[in-house]
């Protein structure tokens, strides 16, 4: 069918005005998304309509024309508001495209490989609730085969949350060796942060070194969400207690180091925000129902026991995450 | 040759003053009834815009006449506070009616030609054009 022809329209007109039946209203339909398929405007059936119009009935009543006119006027700005739809429709388009692009470009420029260590087994995730990831999570091996973790968490959504991590992640990796104990990494970090972030965004970091060896495991917080700690010997989940400022508030911020050392069986449970505060309809989760997800799965190998507690947690969400979600399980 | 007539915009009512000098010209230089409509809601935001912002100004209209076409000229104009940033109040969606399409980015859409100059103080001059088809 060939949209907006005048005579095509006149006879589809007749038709229906003859014979009242289905199937001219169903092309009429047919015939209105055909016509905003072309962009067509309202006020251009309208005219249309009152084109037909006067080639069946000539001799309609001068107040019926008046009329049609009055019509296609009040018409003009529906039609307007329909462009400007369609095209804050296309920029919508471009803008989730170049995200998706800075996505991608985030996961490459922030990507961490998760290490093998001999006595250890490694599981971590990390899902963004939204395109950009405002979680971070990294591993590094120093030359003394000692293993780092970094977890953080910026307070602050979408895409200047995931570029304040770029800068975190460019930082970490160019302090040198001589500078990798957990409290001072973090006073290093604190002064990056301070210096290059707007004052409105903070960032918390969980900061861990273990020595695979002797299964010690240091580590300071910048006021990160605290993990947990398994202790196999007991059976119990122990929070892990730091204390120190969020990254970037106060220039000269130091950061105490506490330690643990890790036996057969224990576990370190790494985590962020976005775990501990999942909600279950209008309330939060309780951190022992928490724990009784982690300690579900934490007989599985460290990885699918993380990908499995984040899908029970993805379910308990209606599949909606409403925060960025990272956990790192460390099993000895 | 030029043909020019004029409305001075001081009060609302000159909005349909305008409105109606437009149409006009419009049907006499045998627009069809659609283009007449957007010429004249055209009018109605130039017109609005300088009533509401610059409390008073001008609308003009020419017919131009080129070797093969023939347009009508609108010229809304005023010494007016001047818009500041352009490129912002061309964007769609920016109009303080929110989402209604109209505006000057529904005046560019309406018209087939549209230019703006505006000095901030100094005020603003709106050139659009719509061609006979
Ligand atoms: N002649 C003018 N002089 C000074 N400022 C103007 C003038 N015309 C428009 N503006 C400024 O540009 C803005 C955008 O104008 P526009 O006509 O697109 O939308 P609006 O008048 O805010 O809303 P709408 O026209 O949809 O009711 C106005 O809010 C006003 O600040
Ligand atoms: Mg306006």
């Amino acid at each position: 069918m060939e949209p907006l022809d005048v005579k095509n329209y006149r006879s589809l007109l007749k038709k229906y005005i003859d014979s009242e039946d289905e199937t001219s209203l169903y092309q009429a339909d047919q015939f209105s998304k055909l016509s905003i398929q072309q962009n067509i405007s309202p006020e251009e059936i309208i005219n249309v309509h009152i084109q037909a119009l006067q080639e069946l009935y000539p001799n309609l009543p001068k107040e019926i024309d008046l009329s049609m006119n009055f019509l296609l006027e009040t018409m003009i700005s529906y039609g307007l508001a329909y462009q400007e739809f369609q095209s804050l429709r296309e920029k919508q388009g471009e803008i989730e495209s170049e995200l998706s692009v800075a996505a991608n470009m985030q996961d490459t420029l922030l990507s961490t490989t998760k290490p093998e260590i001999s006595g250890f087994d490694i599981g971590a995730i990390s899902v963004p609730a939204h395109q950009m990831n405002g979680d971070y999570h990294h591993f590094v091996i120093d030359s003394s085969k000692n293993l780092g973790i970094a977890i953080a968490d910026v307070i602050g959504k979408g895409v200047p949350a995931a570029l304040a991590m770029s800068m975190i992640k460019y930082s970490l990796d160019s302090f040198p060796d001589s500078l990798r104990t957990p409290d001072v990494i973090l006073e290093n970090l604190n002064r990056v942060v301070e210096r290059n972030v707007d004052t409105s965004m903070f960032i918390t970091m969980f900061y861990g070194l273990l020595n695979p060896e002797s299964g010690l495991l240091q580590f300071s917080s910048a006021g990160h969400e605290p993990g947990f700690y398994y202790c196999a010997k007991s059976d119990e989940f122990h929070e892990i207690k730091t204390k120190g400022i969020v990254l970037g508030v106060s220039e000269s911020a130091t950061y105490e180091q506490f330690d643990i050392q890790m036996e057969v069986g224990d576990m370190v449970v790494l985590l962020t925000d976005g775990v501990t505060e999942c909600r279950v309809g209008d309330r939060f989760i309780e951190p022992d129902e928490m724990l009784d997800v982690i300690r579900k799965y934490m007989h599985l190998p460290a990885q699918e026991a993380v990908d499995l507690v984040y899908r029970h947690f993805e379910r308990l969400q209606d599949f909606h995450l409403r925060d960025d979600f990272t956990l790192i399980f460390l099993k000895k | 040759m030029k043909t020019k007539s004029q409305v001075q915009i001081n009060k609302e009512w000159d909005i349909v003053g305008a409105r109606q000098m437009g149409r006009e010209l419009a049907k006499e230089m045998g627009f069809g009834t659609v283009d007449q409509a957007r010429i004249a809601t055209a009018i109605s935001e130039l017109a609005r815009n300088i009533y509401l912002y610059a409390d008073k100004g001008a609308v003009t209209f020419e017919i131009e006449e080129d070797l093969n076409k023939k347009g009508l000229k609108i010229i809304a104009s005023d010494q007016g506070p001047g818009i500041a940033d352009l490129s912002k109040v061309m964007e769609d969606g920016y109009s303080t009616s929110g989402g209604l399409g109209a505006g000057l980015p529904g005046v560019k859409r309406l018209m087939d030609y549209f230019d703006i100059v505006s000095e901030p103080e100094s005020g603003t001059t709106i050139t659009t054009i719509k061609w006979v088809r």
